[in-house]
């Protein structure tokens, strides 16, 4: 099988600081890959030059569609890079509010995807959006409402259900649990770790949330500087960590 | 058949947060295990049965050494294998049965049984059937196989994670205190469970505290030997 | 430049012809022909001051400003009406300083600057239609950054807009634009065909008459050449349907043409008329 996103030696530096520093990462269909490390580790600006959202000032990165067709990302057309984001890449912010259209209903939100892919029957988008708010445990008797009628957790469900409806096969996520309560945040992860295992998604994970990691990774990367110090099967890296980074993650958090 | 072999495997933690000191626990390990045959591992607390179980399962890294396991009729040296590759060991060859896997989160019981069986490509159906003659065997009233186990008694939650461990028959089988702190009549259950497995063909190594258990299963000892530790 | 003398009425001594200078219509004929080589795409142009305020029809007076030769006949209406103030305003503004001919009749007319309105008379060959545009940008309100919005254009990035147009039906059953129901002109551009009721829209596809738009404030110009496809947004089950009140015009009995309600009484007696009133009194053979 080869890997749909493919990441060879990565720099990118912002004045003095290195944000990437030779960084090279694989991902393969149907792979999760939880990617931590504190704020300023270089997870964050990872995540935006894997989906083409920054470039960088070497290193290349490709990407496989669903017809076997190679992408340079860094050095994608903008329109290229949004076909490839409506169609085979989802995003998930940190913060709904960055990605959803507040002053739209919510079926609205989830259906805009599939308006932007093409559909143009309203009766079929209402039908797939209620699907997908059921998906994301959102009653259906809400799909009219604003998202600002939302809770935090509610809001970033429907942001997952905005992603998700275009099945795409690979989702960036970014701290997709950030600023959320500890008890809707552990929801929010079971409901996409059942999401991401039903639907065979390939997904990167931007977390510090080392619990989240876990739960929801195969494979953990840990960064710090601007480079990857360690990565692994998820269960070894964090039951084994090897590198001193890596245990003081490890060891900063409350047993999981 | 030889489907699971170490070869001078060793193991040592180094505490880089405590001085970067290293705690060597594991030196030189020859083990080696047949298909159909049950090893219990033996040896004084803290001389690092656990740590060889986890370091065959792939959950601590070999740091000397080799582990060759058989997978899909050919060997592979595990501390080399890639977390993909690992992945798939852990889904068709190696399986980890123990009481205190973690719960999966609002799956209901009968699919978290099932889910290794479905992986390794059994039907839905027939995966579901297997888990519910499981389950039954451990004693879990049927009431209980739809609804998640996360609000199930200790007791009833370490049997729905041994029919899980059991479900999907794997290869090659890391007990880990299957029976520990079971009533006897599911202690029982575990027993034939683990012999249904020999018959079958798997290859077993476990950790038995239960004596009278351990030899009833148990084809061999293997002394885990501790590590006079040095300076 | 020699302009040849206007057989009808006499220009105002002290400005050029049709009041902006040449070096500035050709910049604007400039930007018309961009405009109509790429039909519903908005083409910046230097929009010039004009001696009447934005909202009033700045940027079509520059579009006919530029387009006007000492031989067309200028017609121009204001919601269908030649005799409302803003119509007889620009109407006289350029009898004065071009002393071009204008008329009432829509197909007299070589010109017809509009605000609001398509004449009920089918336009033909030869004839331009320049309309009154306050706001060019049709996805205006659904996304604030004009550099998002011209991304938008350029990769045919709608879904947008037919989001709006799903929040209408959910808000009331149907989409509830009566007027400036955007376009997709030749299959390639969104459009606003500035507010006109959506009425008009069908009459803009495959018309035969060069269709252009101006915008003075926004400093847009754009084109929708003669024989262009121009479809309004709709949903498959939900398809565009052109408005129009359910009346017969109560001066010409007119049942197909777009009708302006108006108010006779404070008792709630009311009666509709056509809106185009060139239309009517031809119909009552005035």
């Amino acid at each position: 099988m080869n890997p749909l996103l493919e990441a060879r030696g990565l720099n990118l530096r912002f004045g003095a600081v290195d944000a990437l520093l030779d960084v090279s990462l694989d991902l393969y269909p149907g792979e999760v890959v939880g990617i931590v490390g504190e704020s300023g580790s270089g997870k964050s600006s990872l995540l935006k030059v894997l989906a083409g959202m920054q470039g960088a000032d070497g290193g290349c990165v490709t990407y496989t569609d669903a017809v076997g067709t190679d992408h340079d990302v860094l050095n994608i057309s903008d329109a290229a890079r949004r076909r490839l984001m409506r169609s085979e890449w989802g995003f998930v912010h940190q913060n709904a509010r960055d990605a959803l259209r507040m002053n739209v209903s919510a079926g609205g939100n989830v259906g805009e995807r599939l308006m932007a892919a093409g559909a143009r029957h309203f009766g079929k988008i209402r039908e797939e959006a209620a699907h997908w708010l059921g998906r994301v445990e959102i009653d259906a008797s809400r799909m009219d409402d604003l998202p600002r009628t939302f809770s935090g957790g509610m809001q970033q469900r429907l942001q997952i259900a905005r992603t998700l409806v275009t099945r795409p096969r690979l989702v960036f996520m970014d701290e997709p649990t950030g600023g959320l309560d500890v008890s809707v945040q552990a929801k929010l992860l079971d409901l996409i770790r059942s999401l991401v295992a039903d639907l065979g998604l390939a997904v990167l994970l931007v977390t510090h949330d080392i619990a989240a990691a876990r739960l929801l990774s195969h494979r953990i990367v840990v960064m710090r500087h601007g480079r990857i110090v360690e990565e692994g099967l998820t269960d070894r890296v964090l039951d084994d960590p090897q590198h001193p980074y890596t245990q003081l993650l490890v060891s900063s958090v409350l047993a999981a | 058949m030889i489907v699971l072999r170490t070869n001078g495997l060793g193991k040592s933690f180094t505490l880089h947060l405590q001085g970067s000191v290293t705690i060597p626990v594991l030196e030189n390990v020859e083990l080696s295990v047949r298909a159909g045959e049950c090893i219990a591992l033996t040896g004084p607390s803290g001389a690092g049965k656990s740590t060889l179980m986890r370091c065959l399962y792939g959950n601590y890294g070999a740091e000397a050494g080799s582990i060759h396991l058989r997978h899909r009729d050919a060997e592979i040296e595990m501390t080399a294998a890639d977390p993909r590759m690992m992945r798939e060991i852990r889904r068709d060859t190696l399986g980890y049965v123990s009481q205190f896997l973690r719960v999966i989160p609002r799956v209901a019981t009968r699919d978290i049984v099932a889910e290794p069986l479905i992986a390794r490509g059994t039907p839905r159906d027939a995966a579901l059937a297997r888990a519910t003659e499981l389950l039954r065997r451990l004693n879990l009233p049927d009431a209980l196989h739809d609804l998640p186990p996360a609000t199930f008694s200790g007791g009833e939650q370490q049997r729905v994670n041994l029919a899980r461990g059991f479900a999907a028959g794997h290869p090659i089988m890391l007990l880990d205190e299957p029976t520990a702190s079971l009533d006897a009549a599911n202690a029982e259950v575990v027993i034939q469970l683990i012999q249904e497995a020999k018959a079958a063909g798997s290859a077993l190594v476990g950790i038995f505290h239960d004596l009278p258990v351990r030899d009833r299963v148990a084809d061999r000892l293997f002394t885990v030997e501790p590590i006079r530790k040095a300076a | 430049m020699n302009i040849p003398v206007n057989p009808v009425a006499e220009q105002l001594a002290g400005y050029n012809f049709a009041y902006l200078d040449e070096a500035t219509k050709r910049m604007i004929r400039r930007a018309i022909l961009k405009a109509v080589a790429v039909p519903g795409h908005q083409v910046p142009f230097g929009a010039r001051e004009m001696p009447l305020p934005y909202g009033w029809g700045t940027g079509g007076i520059q579009v006919t400003a530029s387009i006007l030769g000492p031989r067309d006949v200028l017609k121009v209406i204001d919601q269908g009406a030649d005799d409302t103030t803003n119509a007889v305003s620009i109407r006289r503004f350029f009898g004065r300083v071009a002393g071009v001919r204008t008329t009432d009749r829509t197909r007299e007319a070589t010109i017809v600057q509009t605000r609001h309105r398509i004449p009920e008379t089918a336009l033909r060959e030869g004839q331009v239609l320049v309309y009154q545009v306050p706001m060019p940008e049709p996805l205006f309100r659904l996304e604030p950054r004009v550099s998002e919005t011209t991304r938008l254009h350029a990769l045919g990035d709608y879904g947008l807009m037919q989001v709006r147009l799903y929040e209408d039906i959910v808000k009331h059953g149907e989409v509830a634009t009566a007027y400036n129901h955007p376009v997709m002109v030749n299959a390639r551009y969104l459009m606003s065909p500035s507010p006109i009721p959506s009425f008009d829209n069908p009459k803009m596809h495959m018309n035969p008459a060069l269709q252009l738009f101006g915008a003075g404030r926004e400093k847009r110009i754009y084109a929708v050449p003669p024989y262009t496809a121009v479809q309004s947004l709709d949903f498959e089950d939900h398809p565009f349907r052109p408005i129009r009140a359910p009346h017969a015009c109560a001066l010409c009995n007119s049942t197909e043409s777009y009708l302006d309600e108006v108010i006779t009484d404070d008792q709630g007696g009311r009666m509709f008329v056509c809106s185009d009133t060139d239309y009517c009194a031809e119909r009552r053979g005035e």
